[in-house]
C-alpha cells in the first residue's frame, strides 16, 4: 500500500492473528491506538528537558578536553581563562576531591574523570570552566592552555586481541566462548559451507538532545536535573563515588530527548557537574556540546565477525562458528556480544563461538540501539543469505528449515515465539513469492531491483521495578513511578495498563515520572521499561482494587469508589506493586533463572533499487513483522519500530565515525561531517505489523519488549536485497555506492 | 588526586612545560582560543524583537546567537539546540515568517524584526496550530527534542508551497533531523496540515 505512512492506513492490520487476519483494535485500555498524552507538551515546546532549568545563581560549565588520545598532562595554564570576563573559577585535576570507587556499570568507566594526569583517550576532561553566562564559559574554555606530552595511541586496527576478563566485569552478559557438539565433524560432513568476515563500523548515538546535567547542592543533598535513561543508575553511581546515602541524591529528568543508549550509564559530565557545584557553592549547568557527545558519552564499537556455516543438502545447519571482536578502552572491558543472536536463532547441532576485545586509546564504548544482536545479526543474516545462494535455496525457506522452538544454547523452551507467523506475514506483505532468486533479474529502467530478507532476534532484558497507583475522590488515578520518558510513550502506556485493569477510560489516569523520589523503576535501556514497569503498574493497580474492596467490605467497581472515599472521608487511597525476578536479582537477561528462554523476534523484508550507472542504492519499501509479546499501544509501538528500521537503514547505508589511525581521533565530531538518515533518504512505505501474542511467562501483562528489536536485521535485509539486485555482496558497512557500480 | 600532585606543582609546571610539547599538542584548543581572543563580558548590544507577537528588548553581548538568547535569556527553551552549527534544524524559528536556524543567526541581526518560535504557534486561547494537531494525530515524534524545529519548519514548508507531494515534503523537511526517525509520520502530518490549511 502506498499510503502506509498515514496512520489511518497503517493501523488497519497492524496487529494480526497467526494466520495474518487483521485484528480490530480496542477503543480503550491495552492495545488501543491512543495518541501520546505528552503530545500537546511536545508540539508546543512546553516539554522541558534537563538542561533547560535555571535556578538562581546557576553557573555555566564548559569542559576543556584532551585533543590527543594518549599522553600525559604536563601543564594546565588557567591564567588567561581566569582573567576572562565572567569566569568565576577554572577547575583542574588539582582541584578534584578524593572520591570513592564507582561501580561499573552503572558508571560507564572505572577511571574517574580528572583523577589522573594520564590521557587515555581523545576528549578526556582536563579542566572545567565555570562562568556566569554560556558565552563566557565557552570563551574561557578556549583560553585554557594545556601542555601534553604526547604518545602514540593504540587503535582498533593494530591493537592486540585479548580475552576480556569476566570476573568482576559488569559488562559480561553471557559466556564468552559457548560451544557445543562436534563442530569439526559438522563441517567435515557438510554438503555446503560458507565462510566470511563481516564488519560494522564505530558509530555514535547522536540523540538529538545532547547529554546535559544541572547539579545543585541543598543542605547535604544533591539535586540533579539530568538527561538520563536510568535515574537510579545515576543515583547509585554517584552514591558510591561521593560516599553518600543514595536517598540524599535526587535525580530529576522531566523529559529525555532521546538516548539510544548514550544516556544509560554514567559519564564524566554527570560526575564533574556535582563536584564543581560543590566547590563553588552554586548550581552548575553542564550541557555537552554535540562535539562533546562524540567523546563524552559512549558510542557503538565497531565489530568484526568471522562466520562459518555448514549445512546438509536440505539446508539444515550442521555446524556454526561465530567469532567476534570489538574495541574497548584502556580502563574498562565493554563487550559487544555480536554472537549473542547467533546463540538463539537457529537449530544448531554443533557450534563454537568466541568473544574478544581489542584495547585502544578510546573512550569506553556502550550500548547503542541495537547492541549485540544489532551488529551481530548483520553478520549472521548475511551469512545465511550467502549459504542460501551456495545451496541454491530460497533464503526464507532456509530460515524455516532451521527454525527452533527451544533455545539451542540453554535448551530451555522459549517463553513465546511467533517467528514463523512473522516470516509468513512479512513475506505475504512484501510479495516474496514474486521474488526471482537469481541476482540481476529484475530492473526498472536503469535501476536494478532486489528483494532481501533477514530474521531478527533480541535478548529480553528485565529489571526489578516498583510502582504506586493512587486514587482520589474525583475519580482520577495517578501512577507514580521513577521512570523516564524518552519517547517510548511511557506516560501513555502505563495509563493504558491501569485503564485495562480497572475498566476505566485512560484519560482518568495521570502518570507521574522523572524523579528518584518516586518508586524505584527500571532503566529505559535494553527495551526493558514496559515489560518491567508495566508489570509493576499492573500489580499496583490490582493491589489498589483489593484495598478498596477491603475498605468497602465487599467486591466493588471503580465507579463506586469516589462515593466510597467520600463516605469514609478519605482523600487518597494508594497501593504499591512490584515486579520481581527469580533469584531476587535486580536484572536478568534471556529469562534469567526462570525455566524459559526469553527473546523477541522479527522478520524484515526490504526492496532495494540500485542505479546501474551510478551505484546509488535506495530503499523502495520495507516490511517488518514482529513477535514481541502483547502490544500495549500500536501507535507508539509502530513509531518505535519505524524508528528502529530507520536506525538500521542508517547502520547499513550511512553511519560511521571513522578515526584517524595516526592520532586516535574521530575525523568528524559533529552532525555536518557524519551522515545520518534524513527524511528524503527514507521511503514512506514502511509497513510494520505485530503478530498477536500474549507471553505468559515474561511479564505480568503479556509483553516482552520492542525498542531495540526494530533495528535488528535491517542492515542484512538491505545488503541481501542489494545482492539480489546486483550480485554484489557487501560485507563491510556502511554500503559505499562506488562498490556497487557494475 | 591519585597522581599525587597538588595545585601548586600543577601551576608551577605550567610555565615551563608549555614549550614545544605543549604547543604541539594544543591542537584545536589553541585554534579555538584565537577566535575568542578578546571576549567582552558586558552586554553591549540592545536588540528589540517582536517575539511571538510581543515586543521584547534584550541587552546582550554581541556574540550571542538568537538560539542562546531565546533559551538562556528570553525564557523560551522550546527552541532546541541539537548541534549549534546549522546541521540539525532543532533550532528552527521563523524570522519575518521565513524559517532559519537560530543557532546560525546572531541575535543582534534580528533587531526590529519579528521572530516566531514553537511557543508562539498556538492561538492565544491555546488552540493548537493545524500542524501541531497533525503531528499529534499522526504520531510524528517520539522524544520530542527535534519536534519544535520540525513543527516550525513544517509551517514554513506549507507556507512556501513545498507540500505538494510526499517527495517534495520529504525533500523540504530534510533540514530537520529526527533521530527517533519519525520521518514517514512527519510527511503524513505535513500532508494532513497542508490539506487543512489550504482547504
Ligand atoms: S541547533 Fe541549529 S541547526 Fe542544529
Ligand atoms: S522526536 Fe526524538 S529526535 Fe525527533
Amino acid at each position: 500500500m502506498t499510503d502506509m505512512h498515514k496512520i489511518e492506513t497503517a493501523l488497519t492490520g497492524i496487529i494480526v492473528a497467526d494466520d495474518g487476519a487483521p485484528l480490530a483494535l480496542p477503543e480503550n485500555g491495552i492495545g488501543s491506538p491512543q495518541r501520546r498524552m505528552d503530545g500537546p507538551d511536545k508540539v508546543t515546546g512546553q516539554a522541558t528537558y534537563a538542561g533547560e532549568d535555571m535556578p538562581n545563581g546557576t553557573l555555566h560549565a564548559v569542559l576543556v578536553t584532551s585533543p590527543v588520545a594518549k599522553g600525559r598532562i604536563a601543564a594546565v595554564d588557567t591564567g588567561q581563562a581566569r582573567a576572562a570576563p565572567g569566569v568565576v573559577r577554572v577547575l583542574t585535576p588539582a582541584d578534584m576531591p578524593t572520591l570513592g570507587s564507582p561501580s561499573v556499570p552503572p558508571t560507564a568507566q572505572s577511571k574517574l574523570p580528572m583523577s589522573s594526569l594520564d590521557i587515555d583517550y581523545e576528549g578526556q576532561p582536563i579542566a572545567i570552566v565555570l562562568a556566569e553566562t554560556l558565552e563566557q564559559a565557552e570563551a574561557g574554555a578556549g583560553l585554557v592552555r594545556i601542555g601534553i606530552e604526547r604518545a602514540k595511541p593504540a587503535v582498533f586496527d593494530t591493537a592486540e586481541v585479548e580475552v576480556p576478563p569476566t570476573e568482576g566485569n559488569g559488562y559480561v552478559l553471557g559466556e564468552l566462548d559457548p560451544a557445543h557438539g562436534d563442530v569439526d565433524a559438522g563441517f567435515a560432513n557438510a554438503a555446503h559451507r560458507i565462510e566470511a568476515t563481516y564488519t560494522t563500523p564505530t558509530r555514535h548515538h547522536n540523540m538529538m538532545e545532547p547529554s546535559a546535567t544541572l547539579a545543585e547542592w541543598r543542605g547535604g543533598d544533591l539535586h540533579l536535573n539530568d538527561a538520563t535513561q536510568w535515574s537510579w543508575g545515576l543515583q547509585l553511581s554517584l552514591a558510591g563515588i561521593f560516599d553518600m546515602e543514595p536517598s540524599r541524591i535526587h535525580i530529576r529528568c522531566p523529559y529525555t530527548g532521546g538516548g539510544f543508549g548514550a544516556k544509560g550509564y554514567v559519564w564524566p559530565h554527570q560526575i564533574l557537574a556535582p563536584i564543581a557545584a560543590r566547590i563553588v557553592g552554586r548550581p552548575v549547568k553542564l550541557n555537552l556540546t554535540r562535539t562533546g557527545c562524540y567523546t563524552g558519552c559512549g558510542y557503538q564499537s565497531g565489530t568484526q565477525s568471522r562466520l562459518r556455516l555448514a549445512s546438509d543438502a536440505q539446508g539444515h545447519l550442521t555446524a556454526v562458528e561465530h567469532h567476534t571482536e570489538n574495541v574497548t578502552s584502556v580502563s574498562d572491558d565493554y563487550i559487544e556480544f555480536a554472537n549473542m543472536g547467533t546463540r538463539g536463532m537457529y537449530a544448531m547441532p554443533a557450534y563454537r563461538m568466541t568473544t574478544r576485545v581489542r584495547r585502544a586509546n578510546v573512550g569506553t564504548p556502550t550500548a547503542m540501539r541495537a547492541p549485540h544482536e544489532g551488529p551481530g545479526m548483520f553478520a549472521l543474516e548475511s551469512a545465511m543469505d550467502e549459504l542460501a545462494y551456495e545451496i541454491g535455496m530460497d533464503p526464507l525457506e532456509l530460515r524455516l528449515a532451521n527454525y527452533t522452538d527451544s533455545d539451542p544454547h540453554s535448551g530451555k523452551p522459549f517463553s513465546s515465539n511467533k517467528l514463523r507467523e512473522a516470516y509468513a506475514e512479512g513475506a505475504r506483505r512484501i510479495g516474496w513469492s514474486d521474488r526471482v532468486h537469481e541476482p540481476r533479474s529484475r530492473r526498472d529502467g536503469d535501476k536494478l531491483l532486489g528483494l532481501g530478507m533477514a530474521g531478527a532476534i533480541m535478548t529480553t532484558f528485565r529489571n526489578a521495578s516498583q510502582a504506586r497507583v493512587a486514587m482520589t475522590p474525583d475519580g482520577r488515578f495517578t501512577v507514580e513511578v521513577g521512570s523516564q520518558e524518552i519517547g517510548t510513550g511511557t506516560r501513555t502506556i502505563f495509563a493504558q495498563v491501569v485503564a485495562e485493569r480497572l475498566g476505566i477510560p485512560s484519560e482518568r489516569v495521570t502518570v507521574v515520572l522523572g524523579s528518584t523520589d518516586l518508586p524505584p523503576a527500571s532503566a529505559t535501556l535494553g527495551s526493558a521499561s514496559t515489560i518491567s514497569i508495566g508489570s509493576a503498574v499492573a500489580t499496583a493497580t490490582d493491589n489498589l482494587k483489593t484495598r478498596l474492596d477491603d475498605m468497602a467490605g465487599r467486591e466493588t467497581r471503580p465507579d463506586e469508589w469516589p462515593d466510597l472515599l467520600a463516605r469514609l472521608g478519605v482523600d487518597r487511597v494508594q497501593a504499591e506493586g512490584a515486579f520481581t525476578l527469580p533469584g531476587d536479582v535486580s536484572f536478568d537477561a534471556h529469562g534469567g533463572q526462570t525455566d524459559y528462554s526469553m527473546h523477541t523476534w522479527g522478520a524484515v523484508f526490504v526492496e532495494m533499487e540500485v542505479d546501474e550507472i551510478t551505484g546509488i542504492a535506495r530503499m523502495r519499501r520495507a516490511v517488518a513483522a514482529y513477535s514481541a509479546g502483547r502490544i500495549l499501544n500500536p501507535v507508539t509501538a509502530r513509531s518505535q519500530m519505524i524508528g528502529g528500521i530507520i536506525f538500521g537503514y542508517g547502520r547499513a547505508m550511512l553511519e560511521a565515525s571513522p578515526m584517524d589511525p595516526r592520532y586516535g581521533r574521530y575525523l568528524s565530531k559533529n552532525l555536518s561531517g557524519v551522515q545520518l538518515p534524513v527524511n528524503a533518504d527514507i521511503p514512506r512505505n514502511i509497513d510494520v505489523c505485530f503478530i498477536e501474542e500474549h507471553d505468559p511467562h515474561a511479564s505480568a501483562i503479556g509483553v516482552r519488549g520492542i525498542g531495540e528489536l526494530g533495528e535488528v536485521g535491517v542492515a542484512a535485509a538491505i545488503t541481501n536485497a542489494i545482492y539480489n539486485a546486483t550480485g554484489k555482496r557487501v560485507r563491510d558497512l556502511p554500503v559505499h555506492f562506488e562498490h556497487l557500480i557494475a | 588526586m591519585s597522581d599525587g600532585i597538588d595545585r601548586r606543582s600543577m601551576l608551577k609546571g605550567s610555565t615551563a612545560a608549555l614549550g614545544a610539547a605543549g604547543a604541539a599538542a594544543l591542537g584545536s584548543a589553541s585554534a579555538q582560543a584565537q577566535d575568542v581572543a578578546s571576549p567582552s563580558g558586558t552586554p553591549n548590544v540592545n536588540t528589540s524583537i517582536t517575539l511571538n507577537s510581543t515586543s521584547r528588548s534584550f541587552a546582550h553581548e554581541a556574540r550571542v546567537t538568537l538560539l542562546d538568547l531565546l533559551r538562556e535569556q528570553a525564557g523560551l527553551p522550546g527552541t532546541k539546540k541539537g548541534c549549534n552549527e546549522g546541521a540539525c534544524g532543532a533550532c528552527t524559528v521563523l524570522l519575518d515568517g521565513e524559517r532559519i536556524n537560530a543557532c546560525m543567526t546572531l541575535a543582534a541581526t534580528c533587531d526590529g524584526r519579528s521572530v516566531t518560535t514553537v511557543e508562539g504557534l498556538a492561538a492565544a486561547d491555546g488552540t493548537l496550530h493545524p500542524v501541531q494537531r497533525a503531528f499529534i494525530e499522526q504520531d510524528a515524534f517520539q522524544c520530542g527534542y527535534c519536534t519544535s524545529g520540525q513543527v516550525v519548519s513544517a509551517v514554513a514548508c506549507i507556507n512556501e508551497g513545498h507540500a505538494g507531494s510526499e517527495e517534495e515534503i520529504a525533500e523540504w523537511m530534510s533540514g530537520n533531523i529526527c533521530r527517533c526517525a519519525s520521518y514517514p509520520q512527519i510527511i503524513a502530518a505535513v500532508q494532513q496540515a497542508a490539506t487543512e490549511m489550504e482547504g
